[in-house]
């Protein structure tokens, strides 16, 4: 005999304003199965949750029905409750009267009337609930960190500071990411170079840390505290635990003009070669596009040269699969690509470039060794127009329709370095908003202004053209209400960050949901902010959102705080709602492996005891439980109606449907 | 307070107008989200829906839909996560392959095409499930009642009670 209990919340106000609380619990009082029923300002708080704890005990109740806020919100805090008064937790419905009802209906009476259906066909539910018991799985005590930028670098060597073993997966020959292409950093101006690099040999140092750099991952199986991951270790062609990083290679190499990508192209490097002198691991690495020995077959010389013997022509890609208990994807951006920009007529001038190869050119370890010199003909720029939020900001369709929050800083930091460093020179910037929300930023900016003597001008620019020499920055200042042309010899572009695209395959292998603008989904946008929706997966960095570099390395510190979380635990308690199959109407016909995304469906042969002592050996599906998401795919697809799915049965759908529309 | 005992508003002319009664089967990831959005951003829809949670719309049988005509629902909706960003990966293509069968099927019952929909609505679209809400009731209402497999002893089966009420139509 079931003892339904239910329990009105009325939510302060937020439910009870538009619905009639007490008439809701005196008419579903009258339901059959409810042998109790009751309302309370706030049920989730303590003596909410004591009320429903002394109700299932003194009326031995076998079920409750909670008409409360939605069940994303507080299902989990009823069904802690229950457990705690004996009441088996899977034995606990909500009904949504709060979004799904007050919130929206402004009508007493019409809401009322609705939140009388909605609870009743949560009873009709819960009646037909069966108590489930929480499995368990074993956690691998490792993680992986997809990403060797400052955020990937941040939340590994956390991780490892708590004693678990981190491999970082880079694509690039060494880890450092973006944050090593940098200068300066805002809004202290100290070098990024020697802010990051320290914590890349710290990487390098640690014992509990593997860097696999110039590696990708190629595949994902499994679930939370379980993961296997293969990961494509590329062929570099040097043996990483020979070579010595001594560059006798790069000094010798006759191909020579190759694109020096950590230096945004703007100047060459050598076919063998190692990204930057800070490198880790600082290994060389050969571009097999560039190679004349890969190529053609015919030079060899940096194998010549190399006194380590180091270097392996015949190197192949290689594979290695390896169990994770957590996965961080730290995967970092990517300036936009300006094809869609032709009016800054940056494919066209030399001397339109963008922030960060501005960033390279005024590096001392850049092209220039840090002297700003003009692309086109190496002289001293002396007026030099900044354009803000070049893709930014654009619902135009060729851009990005959001800000990319870090723009507005470092062109102030551009700005202030250049008056700095060379104060004969005149510099404007062309702005929509300035955006300085953050500690000692709004600071900064101002400092641009006040101090520096940098040329506001509110308006954008719709027009680059070179003419005699000069580039011609055709915009209009809003302020003054006028069209301006200035005459520039350097013109910057604040380009638009958008996420790296390799980040779209990692998502897909993860099942990781993403945005329409490939940012990676957060599980809650304010209350799981590092969390991905799947389990064991955590997002650090841009590939989440713009961010700049004292979020990216709080939201690091943050995954790894979650991650620790996740591997200090022995074993994770599995959702027993998965999908299970009445062995005794499966035919074993395989459809529903078919549709499974997770793979949790095997088949066995077992015997089956028939009337008069026979038997029978028929093939059957078998779900594993560790495995199963409990999507349901495969209890439509189930041509017998053998499949069904606890905690969402057919039975149950049904009654509600029934319920429904009965009412 | 206003008389809740009838199902169906009475008009300035005291003649009845049709409230339909709709079925909403939202994903809990995404649509059922989506609609918790609409509700804390207070985007109304009429009463007339009531929102069955399923863990992936994928879980949601044809028959379901049937058997809520059947009931005497009026017209039955389905939500889902955006195609590709289902939670469980592939779990809406199935349902967009399987709803696309039952779309054939109603209109071998003689089921208007209008009374059954398939939408996506991401957890960030609370405005765009009140706007289908809206839209998908006053498509259902203009049609009427749906009479076709509809078991009479459904609709209005009450049982006599005062809140609920049930349609007194008949």
């Amino acid at each position: 005999m079931q003892r339904i209990g239910v329990f009105i919340c009325h939510c302060g106000t937020n439910i009870a304003a538009t619905v009639d609380v007490k008439k809701v619990v005196e008419t579903v009082r009258a339901e059959e199965g409810v042998v109790y029923a009751a309302d309370y300002p706030y049920m989730c708080s303590e003596n909410g949750q004591q009320m429903i704890q002394s109700a299932i005990k003194e009326q031995n109740l076998t079920g409750i029905v909670i008409g409360s806020c939605s069940p994303r919100m507080h299902e989990a805090t009823f069904k802690k409750a229950a457990a705690q008064a004996g009441l088996n937790a899977y034995m606990v419905e909500v009904a949504n009267i709060r979004e799904h009802c007050s919130w929206i209906h402004k009508d007493i009476g019409e809401a009322t009337k609705k939140a009388v259906i909605l609870v009743r066909a949560a009873i009709a539910k819960v009646k037909l609930n069966a108590p489930l018991q929480q499995g368990t799985s074993p956690v691998t005590k490792r993680a992986l960190v997809i990403g060797g930028g400052i955020a990937g670098i941040q939340a590994a060597l956390d991780i490892a500071e708590a004693g678990f073993p981190v491999d970082i997966v880079e694509k690039n020959p060494t880890i450092g990411g973006r944050m090593a292409q940098l200068d300066k950093t805002f809004p202290t101006l100290d070098c990024s170079a020697c802010i990051l690099t320290p914590k890349m040999v710290d990487c390098a140092q640690s014992d509990k840390i593997e860097i696999l750099s110039y590696s990708e991952v190629e595949a994902v199986k499994g679930f939370v505290g379980n993961f296997t991951v293969k990961i494509r270790r590329k062929a570099r062609y040097v043996d990483e635990t020979k070579c010595t990083g001594c560059k006798a290679c790069m000094e010798k190499c006759p191909s020579k003009k190759g694109l020096n990508e950590f230096n945004m192209g703007l100047n060459t490097r050598t076919a063998i070669y190692i990204p930057f002198a800070q490198a880790i691991p600082n290994v060389a690495v050969i571009d097999p596009a560039q190679c004349i020995k890969l190529k053609t077959g015919k030079c060899g010389i940096c194998s010549a040269v190399c006194g380590a013997k180091a270097v392996d022509y015949t190197m192949q890609d290689t594979f290695i699969e390896r169990q994770y208990g957590a996965i961080v994807v730290a995967t970092g951006f990517k300036p936009i690509a300006l094809d869609n920009f032709n009016e800054y007529s940056y494919a066209t001038e030399k001397d339109v470039i963008t922030s960060l190869e501005l960033e390279r050119l005024m590096n001392a370890a850049g092209p220039t060794g840090g002297t700003l010199l003009r692309p086109s003909d190496g002289t001293h720029p002396k007026v030099i127009t900044f354009i803000q939020c070049v893709g930014s900001r654009d619902t135009s369709g060729c851009g990005k329709p959001y800000c990319s929050k870090i723009c507005c800083m470092y062109t102030a930091k551009h700005a202030m370095l250049i008056r700095e460093k060379y104060p004969d020179t005149e510099v404007h910037v062309f702005y929509i908003d300035v955006r300085t929300p953050g500690k000692n930023y709004d600071e900064f900016y101002r400092r641009a202004v006040e101090s520096y003597g940098v040329d506001y001008i509110k308006g954008m620019v719709g027009k680059v053209y070179g003419e005699n020499g000069k580039l011609m920055v055709q915009g209009e200042n809003l302020i003054d209400g006028e069209q301006v042309t200035i005459a520039s010899d350097l013109v910057v572009l604040a380009t638009a960050i958008e996420p790296e695209p390799s980040v779209r395959k990692i998502a897909t292998l993860l099942t990781a949901s993403i945005d329409t603008n490939n940012f990676l989904t957060e599980s809650h946008a304010k209350l799981r902010p590092v969390e991905s929706p799947t389990a064991g997966v955590y997002l650090a960095g841009v590939c989440q959102g713009p961010k700049d570099i004292p979020e990216t390395v709080s939201q690091a510190s943050a995954c790894a705080a979650k991650v620790i979380g996740l591997l200090v635990k022995n074993e994770l308690k599995t959702n027993p709602c998965v999908a299970g199959a009445n062995e005794s109407m499966c035919n074993g016909c395989g459809q529903c492996a078919n549709v499974c995304a997770y793979g949790a469906i095997t088949y066995e042969e077992k015997q089956f005891r028939l009337g008069g002592g026979k038997t029978e050996t028929r093939r059957v599906a078998s779900v594993n439980p560790a495995v199963c998401q409990g999507c349901g795919a495969c209890t439509v697809t189930c041509p017998s109606g053998a499949m069904d799915l606890k905690g969402f049965s057919t039975k149950q759908i049904m009654s509600e449907v029934e319920s429904v529309c009965r009412a | 307070m206003q008389s809740i005992e009838n199902g169906n508003a009475l008009n300035g002319a005291g003649t009845q107008t049709f409230v339909p009664k709709i079925v909403a089967f939202c994903c809990n990831w995404c649509s059922y989200a989506g609609a918790d959005l609409a509700g804390s951003s207070r985007l109304a829809y009429p009463a007339s829906v009531k929102i069955i949670r399923v863990p992936c719309s994928c879980r949601v049988n044809p028959t379901f839909v049937l058997k809520a005509f059947q009931q005497g629902a009026d017209g039955v909706i389905l939500c889902g996560c955006h195609p590709g960003d289902c939670h469980y990966v592939t779990g809406n293509y199935y349902t967009r392959r399987r709803m696309a069968l039952l779309f054939s099927f109603l209109d071998y019952l003689g089921i208007e095409r209008d009374r059954m929909r398939v939408e996506w609505v991401s957890a960030a679209e609370g405005a765009r499930f009140s706007q289908v809400m809206n839209d998908f009731v006053s498509k259902v209402t203009a049609l009427g009642e749906n009479r076709k497999i509809a078991d009479i002893r459904c609709k209005g089966a009450s049982g006599g009670e005062d809140v609920a009420g049930g349609n007194n139509d008949d």
